[in-house]
């Protein structure tokens, strides 16, 4: 079940992506890592992105619903940051991992382990311009008629149906075989 | 009755929004306004919609609008709701006669007895400048309104 709505902006240079550059399929995640919905997708993302190796790409864009989950937005900050030593995809899953635990300390204590540099860490946790991309990821999003989390979007089209891997593995590989060349 | 459309001189009402207070429509007059009607506190696509309107209400801000949501629920399920989701916006209380608002925008399911979901946007004189209704399942997400704010704006400026 594929909606109207479509993705604004398309993935580029400042995204977090895995998989292959050109793949014929592209999903993107809005999602909030405090969000339990979201932390039920992370495992079934992981499997998609097993069972479709080579042939999908993954985006992933922060939608903190701040008001709703206090911890949202350090849990995008943290994971920005540590984006910006080469180790967001590391963050990202053990925010998922351990999403109980997204207060400051534990963030830190994250950065810790992935053993990046802790200062750098702090410092760029709270500079503008990763907080400029959690606002410029939200906002894509808002444009892109995200109407919650996590909201897919499957090559560029808002994905409206349920998000179990039985469901989002058959759209995803419906597009595959859409785009395989004849 | 069909939703009403663009170009349709809003309805006027005046509702609870909080035990001791009533919001009405021309409260709003010279600002740009949206309303939202949803079915109910408390169920999970609906507390989704809010949520997400929540987070958007200073985008929505920036465009001189105020925002306001509907539902039949009463004043004291309002408060415990709107307490709970930290929401930042007045929740209204189509509750008597129930859905006489909503019915006048066309945004009432008799069946249900709830109000449909369903957005409008209005300009500063309260005319209905967009209006949408989707599917009682379906989170019609923000992207609508803040294109409907956005061609207001313009236009505004153009003058």
């Amino acid at each position: 079940m594929i909606g109207e709505a479509g993705l604004k902006v398309p993935t580029g240079p400042s995204d977090h992506a895995q998989g292959p550059a050109h793949a014929p399929v592209e999903l993107v995640e809005y999602g909030d890592y405090q969000c339990p919905s979201c932390g039920k997708g992370y495992p079934i993302v992981k499997r998609v992105q097993r069972s479709m190796n080579g042939v999908l790409r993954f985006a992933f864009r922060n939608f903190p619903l701040t008001q709703q989950h206090p911890d949202a937005l350090n849990a995008a900050k943290a994971a920005e940051a540590a984006g910006m030593q080469g180790r967001y995809w590391q963050m990202h899953d053990l925010l998922f991992e351990n999403q109980e635990y997204l207060d400051y300390e534990s963030l830190l204590q994250y950065a810790v382990e992935l053993r990046i540099d802790v200062n750098r860490f702090a410092r760029d946790f709270r500079s503008p311009k990763v907080e400029k991309k959690i606002l410029s990821d939200f906002e894509s999003g808002v444009r892109s008629g995200v109407n919650g989390t996590p909201t897919f979007f499957i090559n560029g089209f808002r994905y409206d149906g349920d998000w179990s891997y039985y469901s989002l593995m058959q759209a995803l590989q419906a597009v595959a075989a859409e785009t395989q060349p004849v | 009755m069909d939703l009403l459309q663009k170009g349709a001189q809003a309805p006027l009402f005046t509702l609870r929004s909080t035990p001791d207070q009533d919001l009405s429509l021309e409260d709003f007059r010279g600002k740009n306004l949206v309303l939202c009607f949803y079915p109910a506190d408390w169920s999970p696509v609906c507390g989704d919609e809010l949520a997400l309107f929540n987070e958007v209400l200073p985008m929505i801000r920036k465009h001189e609008a105020e925002f306001l949501a509907i539902s039949v629920d009463g004043v004291w399920c309002h408060q415990a709701f709107k307490k709970d989701r930290k929401l930042r916006f007045p929740l209204l209380a189509d509750f008597e006669p129930k859905g006489e608002a909503s019915r006048k925008y066309g945004a009432y399911l008799e069946k249900e007895g709830e109000s449909a979901r369903a957005l409008f946007v209005l300009d500063a004189q309260g005319v209905i400048q967009w209006s949408y209704r989707s599917p009682t399942g379906i989170n019609p997400g923000a992207d609508g309104i803040l294109e409907a704010l956005e061609s207001l704006s313009a236009k505004e400026e153009a003058v």
